[in-house]
């Protein structure tokens, strides 16, 4: 079956319950908005999903195509088709972007195969000028000295180079100003098709002006406690999240 | 019959050495006999260091004492046909000297235009025959003061060639002049000296190569590297330390600046057993820049040991020096750096940085930084840090299908790419990094 499938997924970090009996469907093709207040274990779901090793997951299933991915090695999960943008990327000294899109490309490669060079620097530039990044980015090392706009049209580069299959796109929007969320959010659009599933997390509903999610999520107390369609997110925009609040203390019907 | 024994034949210990050596050598040059002479004095009565001496703290003295088994190597050598295709690593450059156990191997002369230009690039000797007033004028001018004053002295005694480049007055020189010296005897010592002199003006870059023939030999080798930069020069001068892992090596080194220079040093420390480098800028006049790099990857039980001194005499100039160390298996490094910013010095900026990547719970660095100001209105600042891969760098690579091993590897490339990069010249940035990042690999 494609789609991105979590079943009751219980993740901890030191000891701690963050996210309770968490489930979520992403039909590859279609865009999810998952959103919720701060602290609500929003992130914590992007950072269990791409398997990083203080989240530590007790119970449940995240299944990618079928296939559960829990308890593998970050990288394999990365490689079996899902792809984190994070909301704090690294900083790393003295690896350029080139070379580090084409180290994430040739890690996918099957053995033998040979790096093509010249088409890789041909969508590369391509898929920079489509996010607007200037081409002298291509040997600055990966996020140093890049102001937060730089730093998440950097993550959409990356997630353009390497074509997942589903893309977790964590807080994307924060730090942003008006043109780099649109720069990011076209540049998302232009990704979206039958062959991506996507899960967009924000705290507002501002990202979802732009990029229009097929179905909205609101997240609570470690799960998901209401589920509706773009208009939901307008609902939130409006009445903030207290009215959730006080629905998940009374509980599910 | 005791006189047909050869230099070569002797270990450093017999006091017959320097004499059987001096017969043997054909040096005709009284001023430089003249001060190996001395030197060959200053050898036997100096003490060896000692641990209570403040520039030898942490130092492993125990290899450092036992210099008496080495022997001189031959005079004169055979055909090295092997040789010469490996002492091409660079292709485009202005000029190459292939040194073999301080024999000349090959000399690639330079371009008619450069030598109608006035630029010098041969070896001492020749040097010392032709320009016997311009070598005078700066051999052995200056010393680092760090602590080798004795295997200084051997090293001056028993000299017997070297590299001498010369760049006149408002001369540049594009490509890299290269230098490959060679330690091929097992168990032979060889003494190595550069002198660069840079004129007013002036722009080149020397680099130099230091390998053994083979891996597995063991030898003792006491360089020495000079450099004057005369007012507004702009010379780099690059060290690639390649010896055999058993090697003994003393790099003495000295880059002194007149006025509004551009001076730069780059040493990379790849391989012997102990590799003690004593390295001192000097500024003598006013605006200049000094800069000093370094980068050094040791592995199994290497060590390096670098100390290293900034001196300002003159006002308004700057020194900047970043000495990075990746430490591998049980290997250690010692840093002992000091900044001496002299009464006359002001508005001096001077920096100092040791920054320890620690690859392994065995390693064992060693920082010992200082400041030492006599003026009032100065910039420096001195740092080191030690520190592991980051957990977080880590994860980001994973989070996009690179392996962990492979993600480390490209960390610690990364690391090093900051020193590599100043290397300037991109081929000779190339060549470096693919060295480096073998001895990482292996």
């Amino acid at each position: 079956m494609s789609s991105l499938e979590i079943r009751n997924l219980n993740v901890e970090i030191d000891g701690t319950p963050i996210l309770k009996d968490f489930s979520l469907s992403i039909p590859k093709g279609e865009v999810h908005a998952l959103m919720g207040p701060n602290g609500t274990g929003k992130s914590t779901l992007a950072k269990a999903l791409a398997g990083h090793e203080d989240y530590e997951i007790t119970s449940g299933e995240v299944l990618l195509d079928g296939v559960n991915i829990i308890g593998m090695e970050p990288d394999e999960i990365a490689r079996s088709g899902l792809f984190m943008a994070f909301q704090y990327p690294s900083e790393i000294p003295g690896v350029t972007i080139a070379n580090f899109i084409r180290a994430a490309l040739t890690a996918r490669m099957e053995e033998g195969e040979k790096f093509n060079a010249p088409a890789y620097y041909k969508d590369l530039y391509e898929k920079m000028d489509l996010l607007e990044i200037d081409r002298g980015f291509t040997s600055r090392s990966v996020n140093e000295g890049f102001s937060g706009g730089e730093k998440k049209r950097c993550e959409i580069l990356q997630m353009a180079m390497l074509k997942p299959s589903y893309a977790v796109l964590d807080e994307t929007d924060s730090g942003l100003d008006i043109d780099a969320l649109r720069v990011v959010a076209e540049g998302v659009n232009k990704m979206r098709g039958p062959e991506l599933g996507a899960l967009v997390i924000t705290h507002y509903q501002r990202l979802l002006n732009y990029i229009v999610p097929d179905k909205v999520h609101v997240m609570h107390g470690g799960r998901i406690v209401r589920t509706g369609g773009p208009e939901l997110a307008e609902e939130l925009e409006e009445k903030g999240y207290d009215w959730l609040k006080e629905e998940a203390t009374v509980g599910p019907a | 019959m005791s006189n047909t024994l050869s230099a070569g034949e002797l270990n450093l210990d017999s006091p017959d050495l320097y004499k059987v050596q001096q017969s043997q050598s054909g040096f005709d040059v009284d001023w430089f006999q003249a001060k190996q002479a001395e030197a060959w004095k200053t050898w036997l009565e100096t003490p060896m260091p000692q641990r209570t001496d403040e520039r030898w703290r942490f130092a492993s003295l125990k290899q450092v004492r036992e210099l008496g088994r080495f022997q001189p190597s031959e005079f004169g050598v055979a055909e090295q046909p092997e040789l010469l295709e490996r002492s091409a690593l660079l292709q485009k450059t202005a000029g190459r000297i292939v040194l073999l156990d301080d024999n000349l191997v090959v000399q690639d002369p330079i371009s008619a235009e450069l030598a109608s230009k006035g630029v010098i690039f041969t070896t001492l000797t020749d040097a010392i025959a032709r320009h016997p007033d311009l070598v005078r004028e700066y051999f052995m001018q200056q010393s680092p003061e760090l602590g080798s004053e004795k295997f200084e002295a051997l090293h001056v005694a028993l000299l017997r060639n070297g590299v001498f480049l010369y760049v006149p007055d408002g001369v540049t020189v594009e490509e890299p002049l290269v230098v490959y010296n060679w330690a091929g005897k097992e168990g032979g010592a060889i003494f190595p000296h550069t002198l660069f002199v840079a004129g007013k003006g002036s722009k080149a870059s020397l680099v130099e190569f230091q390998q053994s023939v083979s891996p597995d030999s063991e030898h003792l080798v006491i360089a020495n590297a000079h450099l004057y930069a005369a007012d507004d020069a702009q010379p780099s001068h690059s060290i690639i330390q390649n010896w055999s892992p058993q090697a003994l090596s003393f790099q003495l080194n000295t880059s002194n600046a007149q006025s509004r220079t551009n001076a730069k040093s780059v040493t990379i420390n790849l391989g012997s057993s102990l590799a003690r480098q004593e390295i001192h800028g000097r500024i003598f006049g006013s605006e200049s820049n000094v800069e000093l790099y370094s980068l050094n990857v040791p592995r199994g039980e290497q060590e390096v040991d670098q100390r290293t001194l900034q001196t300002h005499i003159g006002p308004n100039s700057r020194s900047d020096l970043l000495f990075k160390n990746a430490l591998m298996d049980k290997s250690r490094t010692v840093f002992s750096g000091l900044i001496i910013v002299e009464e006359g010095a002001q508005q001096t900026d001077a920096y100092q940085t040791n920054n320890n990547l620690m690859l392994s719970e065995e390693a064992e660095s060693n920082s010992l930084p200082g400041l030492e100001i006599g003026a009032n209105d100065v910039k420096c600042s001195h740092g080191a840090t030690t520190g592991r891969i980051d957990e977080s760098e880590l994860f980001y690579f994973q989070a996009r299908g690179i392996p962990r091993e492979k993600a480390q590897e490209l960390m610690v490339f990364g690391y090093f790419e900051e020193i590599i990069q100043k290397l300037g010249d991109e081929e000779v940035v190339d060549c470096v990094r693919a060295l480096v990042q073998a001895k990482f690999i292996h």
